[in-house]
This record gives C-alpha cells, structure tokens and sequence, in this order.
C-alpha cells in the first residue's frame, strides 16, 4: 500500500471527483460562517434561486464586527449593525444553527468551533476567514475561502480545489523557560519569510510540537496562513482525545470509542514523502516579536532589528518602507521600546490557557500607567471560565479588565481601534499597516510578552522579570 | 456571479512595485461592512490612496495620471493574509481585469480565477523588465492572450508564457464560475454525504 501522509489520507478521502488538469471537487464536511463574508454569498445563492443543500453542516456566530463593551444593548455602529442583523436574518430563513451574540457558545469562530467539539479530526473545514486553519490543530484539513466559495458551499457543500503541496515543520526538543507556541510560529515564520509557505500545507511534527496542549497547538496552526500556507495540520494524539472527550458535540458511548479508534489512523505513514521539510530545534527558540509590517519580520526579543547589508535593492526598498510605518531603523535594539497599547486576545491568543499565563505573570504587580490595555476573551465560555477560575479578578488587582468576546481590536472593524501613530503590542496575528486602526503600530508577541510590556510599559524580554523575581525570592 | 469573459486584454499598465501588499492594503477591514458587492472599487489601497481627511496622496500611482489601463502590474508575493474577497471585487469594480506578478498568494490568486481577474504569474527577470519598461514610457503597453497563454511587452516584443489550468481558463474564457459545474454533480454530491 501507498505511503500517505496525514494530509492526503484526509484530502483523498473527501475527493467526490477530480477533473483532470484541473482542480478536485472537495466534500466540506463543517462550515462555519460570520457576519462579513457571508452576506453576498447569501444574496447570490438566493439570487440564482438555490438552497444551501446540508444547512446543519454550517454554524454561524457573529464576531468580527461586534462591540466588547455593552453587547446586550443595539450595536450603535448602523453598518456593522446590519451586517449582524443580515446574518440573524439569513440563519434563520435557510435553518443555520446561528451563536448569537449574548447567547452561552457566543464567541470568536475558530475559538467556538473546538470548545464545542464541532471541530474533530478527519474532518474538512472551510470559513470565510484565513484563521480557518486553526482547526488544523485537531488534525483536520481547514482553510480559508472566499465569499464566491462560501456560496458554493451553501449551494453544494464542495469546493474546487487543487491539492496543495506538501511541507513538514517538524520541532524537535525542549522549550526553555517563558517561551511559547507563540514563539514557535513567529520563529518559523522569520525562518521562512511570509510567502514561504505559499502553495503548500503543512504539517507541523517533533516532540516539541507533541508536548504542546491542544490550545498552544491551535495558536500554531493558525498562524500557518502568515507564511503563505493555506493550512496547517498536527496528527491527533491522546491529548487531542483527552480536549474532545465529554465536549458537547464530540461522540459519547460507543460511538466515541469508534471515533477514536478511527481518529489513532489519522498519521503520517512511515516513509511517505513531503515535496519541502524544515527541521528546527526548540533551544534555538526564544521569546519572539516582531519589528516591521508582515508577520516574517520577527527577531529575538533580546535582539536588534536586521541592517539593510547585503539586501537586494527591491528588497530593501520595502524594507525600508515598512521600517519608517513602524517608525524604527534598522539596528536599533527591541528591548525599551515604549509602547502605548497592549492587546490579549483573537483567534490566535484569546483562548483560556492564554488569559492564564497574562493573570499568572501580572499577579500581584501593576499595570505601567502609560499602557492602555485591551483584555478580549475568544469566547464566552473563555469569559466564564475566566471567572470562575478567579483570573478576572487578579486581572483587575492588576489594573486590566476583561472585555466581551469578538475579534476586536485583532483587525479593528469594531471601535477597538488603535490610534494612528500609537503602538500595540498585541497577541494577535497580523502586523499589517493599519491592521489595528488606520496608522496603528503593531507588533506581534506572546501573551506572557505582552503581559511583561503591559507592567513595564516597554518592550521586555518576559524572563528578564521572571529571573528578577527569581533573585527578589 | 457571471463576469465578463476574458480573451485578449490589450491595455497600458499600473505599476505598484511594492512587495508583500496584502489584503488589509487592497482594501481595509473597516470598508468589509456592506452586505452587498457595491462600491468597493471606491475604496481600493484607501489608506495608501487618500489620507485621514479623504485628500488623495498624490504620490499613491492611482492618484498618478500619467498611469492608466487595466492591469495591474503589482510586487512579489501580492495578496497575502486575509481571504477577503472583498480585495478583488475592489480591484474588479476599479476597473481593473488582470493582475500581474512575479508571485500571488495562494487564497488571493483563487479569489481572482473565481470572480474573472486573471492573475498572470511571471519570471521576477519579466517583472523587473516590465516595471522598467512602464517606467520609461508609462504609455506601454502590454497583451495578455488568455487563449495562448501568453503575456507580452509589445514595445519589445518579448513575450512569456503563463500558466493556468485547463479549467479555470474555459471558465474565464465563457464567464462562468464554479457553481454552474457544481450544481450539475447534485446526485454525486448526495451520494457521497450519505455515506459519512
């Protein structure tokens, strides 16, 4: 028998037919959906006087555009309003299951889909968000679509896709103190450059990939998309199992112990073969941030940003234009930057282990006065938990409170805008310009990064604070 | 939705050597709140294009009048980060119906093939002469022949073949998108979802 690799035993298995030189017809088997790519898809479908053929393969929730501030009352923003009224309108005529805003499993969609035991490996999942790869975590193949997909979807439940190349990352040893998944991805991605994952999906390996828990690896696989990648996957193992079991979704009784006996055979075969691999250790990874205006231009916090030597006179020029956006030169140090915003949250770093290690590391000390600070739970279920656990509390102690669930400030379509000129370190993925609000400064770093920023109001290396204390003791 | 079809495109070129310009550049998130697909092209690099009072910067090339036509000759790796399609139908309604790089990200590129832009993928070496060649005379003009696949600089005469896949290229020739091929397989489709 052919050896596979997980990604093609998944696509293989969802392929209803292929054309030849030309794409596949791609079997959807979860869709999820929100209040911005969704709306012309629905117009167009009822346009061309078609249904949506499976409506309970979709789930809907509204999360890019809302408020995180007084969400039981009318959204004052009129189009973002009747972006979210549409997308109740359209879930109801076409029987979509919709997570309202306010209701329990409210939330950011790839922070919901998972909590809920929607997402389960094996399966294939599409969004009208490039974050869809998130779910690669559970090891599904899921990617981001367009709004003419989304509709294809609706009508069809396929879409036509060419089957992308395959990459291995795999990350091998230990992770040293205060660094994490976080750190992992904007290694790889200053390694391979932000269009290096482009035309290929990835599967990420390594024992350090392995000791990760299920929201760490989804941090990973998210993030995928910054180098170009249109997804990325990690093979199901028993800590996979052990998030899933007893979510409100997930198989129960036999079933479940079908479901897992199928789910151990999704991994790569001895032997099969990937067209790129990139092999890294975890003791070369330390706490990352990045500099410029994509996701590749990340260093070492402790390091300086890169000179122009040697750089390519096109290169160079963009270079040089992202560094005067960001308002640095090259060769200056990270470390003492002041900042003036801090962001916890998105579907990258909004998840309850990340609102943990932001309590853990500020409790007990104070917020730096000239630090705004923006705490945006991935869910509502997140928000619970934040509670219960009393994390909320020792966030406030500290002088930060916790908004409602969105997107939020992550692309700024709400009135979580950062100030133009300001700057905000932020846990979420995307440095692009204006990406926070039009002029905002943005740089991208782990939740215990920020969380060092927020007490020191400048750019900090987290275990420089974690071996003060250290000495203090 | 069915778009114009595309056979031969003969026009001057917009250069925006830029490299990496992703999708929060072509059009921002907080232009993504219309609930129909009107008026995007209005709003095309909007930050690039006007400043915070609505002025355009008259050093963005769309506010350039010596530039015109409609292709856009864009940097390496042109379209990356968000799936917004949103970035198309702006480039579309501007006016343009062909995007040319030396490298597109992978989403964007599909966007495209499904709602009628052709991106044209060409050698970095055809790029920097294309670049340089609308710069001297920013009255060049370039053929794009979606039937030969090829791309060509008509004031040299040098020419690059393009790839595209057999499929998408019928598509793009007649205006269709992927909807109408889909809907035809009905049965198959059913058949495959009752067994999972």
């Amino acid at each position: 028998m052919e050896n596979k690799t997980l990604f093609d035993k998944i696509w293989d298995a969802h392929v209803i037919k292929s054309i030849p030189n030309g794409p596949d017809v791609f079997f959807i088997d979860k869709h999820f959906i929100h209040e911005v790519t969704s709306p012309v898809a629905f117009l167009n479908l009822e346009k061309r006087g078609n249904k949506v053929m499976f409506p309970e393969r979709t789930v809907a929730t509204p999360d890019h555009n809302v408020p995180t501030i007084d969400q039981d009352k009318t959204i004052k923003d009129q189009l973002s309003r009747m972006q979210v009224e549409k997308l109740r309108q359209n879930c109801a005529k076409h029987g979509i299951e919709l997570h309202d805003l306010g209701t329990d499993h409210h939330g950011i969609v790839h922070v919901i889909g998972p909590e809920l035991g929607i997402t389960q490996p094996g399966m294939t999942i599409v969004c009208g968000d490039s974050h869809t790869s998130t779910h690669g975590a559970f090891g599904t193949i899921a990617f981001g679509i367009g709004t003419s997909e989304v509709e294809m979807v609706f009508a069809t439940q396929c879409i036509m896709q060419a089957k992308a190349k395959k990459m291995r990352i795999t990350v091998d040893g230990e992770l040293g103190p205060g660094v994490s998944s976080k750190d992992i991805i904007l290694y790889i991605i200053s390694q391979i450059s932000a269009s290096g994952g482009t035309g290929y999906f990835i599967e990420y390996a390594g024992s350090a990939i392995r000791s990760l828990s299920m929201e760490a690896r989804m941090t990973i696989c998210n993030m995928s998309i910054e180098m170009g990648a249109r997804g990325g996957l990690i093979a199901p193992d028993e800590t996979t199992f052990d998030y899933l079991k007893g979510k409100d979704l997930a198989p129960k009784g036999a079933a479940w112990d079908e479901a897992v006996a199928y789910w151990k055979t999704l991994k790569t075969d001895e032997g099969a073969t990937f067209d790129l691999e990139y092999h890294y250790n975890a003791v070369d990874i330390e706490p990352m941030i990045t500099y410029g205006t994509n996701p590749g231009m990340g260093v070492k916090v402790k390091d300086h940003i890169p000179t122009t030597e040697g750089m390519k006179e096109s290169v160079k020029k963009s270079y040089i234009k992202s560094l005067d956006y960001m308002g640095f030169k090259p060769g200056e140090p990270m470390k003492g930057k002041k900042i003036d915003y801090v962001f916890v949250g998105s579907c990258t770093n909004g998840r309850i282990e990340d609102l943990r290690t932001v309590a853990n590391f500020v409790k007990g000390k104070k917020k730096a006065d000239n630090i705004t600070a923006w705490i945006v739970p991935g869910s509502r279920e997140v928000e619970k938990q934040a509670i219960a656990e009393g994390l909320v509390q020792i966030l406030e102690e500290a002088g930060f409170k916790l908004r409602q669930p969105g997107c939020s400030a992550c692309l700024a379509m709400n009135d979580d805008k950062i100030p133009s000129g300001k700057y905000a370190v932020s846990t979420s993925n995307r440095n692009f310009e204006g990406r926070q609000g039009p002029g905002s400064r943005t740089l991208l770093a782990s939740p215990l990064t920020v969380a060092a920023v927020a007490i020191t109001g400048e750019i900090t290396d987290p275990r420089d604070l974690i071996e003060e204390l250290a000495l203090e003791k | 939705m069915a778009y114009d079809k595309f056979d031969i495109l003969t026009s001057r070129v917009v250069p925006l050597s830029s490299e990496n310009v992703d999708t929060d550049q072509i059009i921002p998130a907080r232009f993504l709140k219309a609930t129909e697909r009107k008026g995007f092209g209005d709003n095309l690099f909007r930050d690039w294009r006007y400043d915070s009072e609505g002025n355009p910067k008259p050093d963005f090339v769309l506010n350039d009048p010596t530039y015109e036509g409609k292709i856009l000759l864009a940097g390496r790796n042109f379209g990356s980060g968000s799936s917004r399609e949103h970035a198309v139908w702006a480039i579309y309604d501007y006016g343009f119906r062909c995007v040319v790089s030396s490298f597109f990200a992978d989403i964007f590129k599909n966007n495209c093939l499904n709602i009628g832009v052709l991106p044209v993928t060409i050698s970095p070496e055809f790029a920097d002469e294309l670049f340089e060649a609308v710069e001297a005379d920013p009255a060049t003009e370039v053929e794009v022949d979606i039937n030969k696949q090829t791309i060509t600089l008509l004031s040299t005469g040098k020419s690059e073949r393009f790839d595209i896949n057999s499929y998408k290229k019928q598509n793009m020739k007649n205006g269709f998108d992927d909807i109408d091929y889909l809907l035809n397989l009905d049965d198959e489709i059913r058949a495959f979802e009752a067994n999972r």
